[in-house]
């Protein structure tokens, strides 16, 4: 029968103390920001999409070996002696020109382990989060800066550069053959 | 009364009949398109953020640009339901619950028809929404909405009683069921309001008070199980039922669902305030009667019950938005173990009293 | 003389508001009597452990974090706490500190994430949202740390990515006063409701013996009344230098090991968190959080199994190295997925509706059920 009561009590005291709770949220500021008129503040370490200064990529592939989900794909071709590719911004003689360098950004993971490796810290992550776009291949972005018909120049110039080489040194007289010295076995440290 | 008047006008008395029953649609859905937006911003504000507030000022389009919405919707009906009861469910639960607008007093001047019984075609009017959910349950051929639905009849049915004991208390009281003169009886300032013992000056009146409070809160509990609120909205539970007996429904169905509730919320709040609150009668006296403008005092009135009925509009909102929800089993202890013993109780003390 | 009433298969289906993900319950109920309950799983398979052996070993670490989402700083504890034992190397003190306490706001973060929608499945939909307003609080902490507010990469093999932002000190502190009295609103709101206990009190109740020989662990366990925490049983890190207490079901209103007592246990340990915080802070040592990361991570042969607290209960990471960059295999004890097991103990004779609440009190994520 003292639980019937106390029951009721209870229920009604509890009910109380939550209604005073929300009552007095009634008054409190919201938290909602306003989103596509006030953009919230993103902090310096913000992790969105990627960005390539082009200018400063050697092209050594660390990159794309770092990704876990295989969105870079580099492809480089020598470049032949005499061009002079520039440098990038900490002084460094670029050797390789870069023909592709496309970063699928739909299937990027943002883990930011593409940019310790990399060596002259030319691919970062901005902070930029609104960039949707309506067709699917849209989202494949290209960062080189050569067009088309450069690129296959680049091809066909190193092509032609290892032809000649080949021919050069198949009309060079031959060098006399250095005899082969026996290789010692290397210790296998890790034996199991 | 209004029905006369415009018999008088319009000389034929179905013309004013049937006028005289449009007002209060017009009425109902007037404040069915505020009180959506009254839930979603109170509901908003309680949590901390903001509710809509791209259409129109703060948002108070929003509910024309939803009905806008969901009238331009396809008509889904699934095809192993009982078309019939299907088409017909909605629109049911919507008369059920417009029906006891037929009885309320808006002001002293109007009311729709003046029943001398009043409230109780007002509590067997609204039981034609039972018929409603249980065809919109049945006919959806679907698990959900069947348990939904038979959650809601039981429900439903069962807190009709502790309502009725409490309706027959206030008999024993007031001696009328017929609510326009239950407010003329309230008369006077805000003391003069039942829930503070009625008007008059007697012992009675003092030894009324508690037990007048104890039958206002189970009269609005078990109104609120009535109109399927939290903490009695299992029938349309969210998160259990996906949304119960109105699952299957889409487009203007859907919404006399959604305008049935809200027109039902404030048929119940509007009966808790006829009885209890003194009706449309004002609380601190008529501006109307002070500046000598006689016709000042209907609109005045108006303006009382429509301030009391939204008052305790937003009270159901803040309950909603605070409570969890009961489970089908301790809901139904609820009714039958507390309201309906103490109910009783009530009763039996306030005839006592009546005697004195 | 019994009636014979039809069983009737329900089927809480993969779309479902309640059920935390993509989860199918197939109930057998007899009226509204649950008598059978199957979960069918499998629908977020995405083959975790099979991409784990094409990845090298610093690589993987985007995969962990995404298998409980909820909780990613804590499976990234877990598995560079494998990574390093099978190495061993030992970290710098800072960086263990560090380790320790995002761990900890992890752990409050992902309790509140677990307590808000267990309310929003009873019904009481205001406490989500204010669990969630604090919950953005601590992710905007993670934010300025290492940029990410969900899957961070955070923790490396031999130390963490980035130092700690003046930033995050200065709001991480302001943060544990901010959130003492936010505990005992939600304990005034909802913990305490009489509605709420009714229908927590006394519903899935977990006998101590079942418990544990289903292999349970993590707030499921510690609600059926046994005190046991792998970072006091079984310490890994630095958990050994810290005093923190282990909140138990106690049974106060209700059976032990009911669902309300499985909630309460949470609620505690979220205060337990913020006092191994503060202290951590306070013993902070100053150092370089890159120095000890090997440049090229080649385990030696062997396996190892290692196993940390994880909020939902024991995360274990049993990796096998053949000597190479990637590894053989890595396979992974998620907890929700033992915990889940129960649930069929758990819901015998309930009603639906209790169904619903005894897996919101289990709270699992299905990324680690399913991995």
């Amino acid at each position: 029968m003292i639980q019937y009561f106390k029951n009721i009590y209870s229920a009604l005291s509890t009910i109380a103390i939550g209604m005073k709770i929300t009552f007095k949220h009634l008054f409190v500021p919201a938290v909602t920001i306003q989103y596509p008129d006030v953009k919230p503040q993103l902090p310096e370490r913000e992790r969105n999409r990627l960005y390539v200064n082009i200018e400063d990529c050697i092209g050594c592939d660390q990159c794309a070996r770092a990704c876990p989900v295989s969105c870079i794909s580099i492809e480089t071709v020598k470049s032949i002696p005499g061009e002079d590719l520039g440098k990038t911004s900490q002084g460094k003689k670029k050797a390789l020109w870069v023909t592709k360098f496309d970063i699928d950004i739909a299937k990027c993971c943002y883990c930011q382990l593409c940019v310790f490796p990399c060596p002259t810290e030319c691919i970062y992550m901005t902070d930029v989060y609104e960039f949707s776009e309506y067709e699917r291949e849209n989202l494949v972005y290209d960062f080189v800066n050569l067009t088309k018909p450069e690129r296959e120049q680049k091809k066909i110039n190193y092509a032609q550069f290892e032809a000649e080489k080949a021919t050069q040194k198949a009309a060079a007289p031959v060098a006399p053959k250095v005899e082969a010295k026996p290789v010692p076995p290397v210790e296998n440290s890790e034996a199991k | 009364m209004i029905y006369d008047y415009l018999a008088e006008l319009t000389g034929s008395g179905i013309l004013a009949a049937i006028i005289s029953s449009f007002i209060p649609l017009t009425f109902v859905l007037l404040f069915a398109l505020f009180a959506v937006w009254l839930e979603r911003k109170v509901s908003a504000h309680m949590q901390d953020r903001l509710g809509p507030m791209r259409t129109g000022w703060h948002g108070a389009t929003q509910t024309i640009a939803d009905i806008l919405k969901l009238l331009q919707k396809e008509d889904i009906v699934a095809s192993d339901t009982d078309k019939k009861l299907f088409n017909i469910a909605p629109f049911l639960v919507f008369a059920g619950s417009y029906a006891a607008f037929a009885a309320i007093p808006f002001s002293s001047t109007y009311i729709g028809s003046n029943l001398d019984l009043g409230l109780l075609f007002i509590i067997a009017a609204s039981s034609i929404v039972v018929a409603g959910i249980l065809m919109a349950g049945w006919a959806s051929n679907n698990k959900y909405s069947l348990l939904g639905a038979m959650r809601s009849a039981a429900q439903i049915i069962s807190y009709e009683i502790p309502t009725v004991l409490v309706i027959l208390s206030i008999i024993m009281i007031t001696g009328t069921l017929n609510l326009a003169t239950l407010s003329e009886w309230q008369t006077g300032y805000f003391w003069n309001w039942l829930i503070l013992g009625g008007p008059g000056l007697s012992v009675g009146k003092f030894l009324l008070i508690p037990f007048m409070f104890s039958s206002f809160l189970i009269m609005y509990t078990s109104t609120l199980a009535e109109v399927n609120r939290t903490p009695f909205d299992i029938p349309e539970a969210e998160s259990e039922l996906v949304a119960g007996y109105h699952t299957e429904y889409s487009g203007i169905k859907f919404a006399m669902f959604f305008l049935a509730e809200y027109a039902n919320m404030y048929a119940v709040s509007a009966i808790v305030t006829a009885i209890f609150l003194g009706g449309y009668q004002s609380p601190i006296g008529y501006l109307g009667n002070l500046l000598g403008i006689s016709w000042l005092v209907p609109v005045e009135q108006f303006f009382w019950f429509a301030a009391k009925g939204i008052f305790f509009v937003f009270v159901q909102m803040w309950l909603r938005w605070t409570l969890p929800r009961l489970r089908v089993d301790q809901l139904m202890a609820v009714c039958w173990k507390y309201l309906i013993p103490i109910a009783f109780v009530n009763l039996i003390i306030v005839g006592l009293i009546t005697l004195l | 003389m019994s009636l014979k009433t039809e069983e009737m298969v329900l089927n809480l289906g993969p779309q479902h508001p309640s059920t935390h993900g993509v989860l199918r319950l197939e109930l057998k109920l007899e009226g509204e009597l649950i008598i059978n309950v199957t979960p069918h799983l499998g629908y977020l398979h995405r083959c975790f452990e099979k991409h784990a052996e094409a990845m090298t070993y610093p690589q993987i670490i985007p995969y962990t974090d995404r298998m409980d989402y909820l909780a990613a700083m804590g499976n990234e504890f877990g598995y560079v706490v494998a990574v390093e034992r099978l190495l061993g190397i030992q970290v710098p003190e800072r960086v263990e500190y560090i380790r320790v306490i995002m761990a900890e706001f992890q752990r409050i973060a992902s309790h509140l994430v677990a307590l808000g929608t267990f309310g929003n499945d009873i019904g009481a939909m205001t406490p989500f949202l204010f669990c969630f307003r604090d919950r953005e609080m601590i992710l905007s902490l993670f934010e300025m740390v290492c940029g990410a507010r969900m899957l961070y990469n955070y923790m490396w093999v031999g130390g963490l990515s980035h130092d700690l932002h003046p930033d995050f000190i200065r709001n991480a502190k302001e943060f544990i006063p901010y959130f003492r009295p936010k505990v005992k609103e939600l304990n005034d709101l909802l913990t305490g409701n009489k509605i709420f206990i009714e229908r927590c009190a006394n519903v899935g109740v977990l006998p101590l013996e079942t418990a544990i020989n289903y292999g349970t662990s993590g707030p499921v366990l510690r609600g059926s009344g046994l005190k046991w925490d792998v970072r006091k049983n079984d310490p890994y890190s630095i958990y050994d230098r810290f005093d923190f207490d282990i909140p138990v079901g106690e049974g106060l209103v209700g059976t032990v090991g009911d669902c309300w007592d499985r909630y309460y246990v949470r609620v505690l340990e979220m205060e337990q968190s913020l006092k191994i915080i503060e202290q951590a802070f306070e013993a902070l040592p100053e150092g370089d959080v890159t120095s000890a990361i090997p440049k090229r991570i080649k385990p030696p042969i062997g396996q190892l199994y290692s196993r940390v607290e994880n909020p939902r209960g024991e995360l274990g990471y049993f990796i096998i190295s053949n000597g190479a960059a990637n590894p053989f295999r890595v396979k992974v004890k998620g907890p929700s997925f033992v915990n889940l097991e129960v649930i069929n103990e758990l819901c015998k004779g309930h009603l639906i509706a209790d169904v619903i609440a005894v897996l919101g009190s289990i709270d699992i994520v299905l990324g680690e059920v399913d991995r």
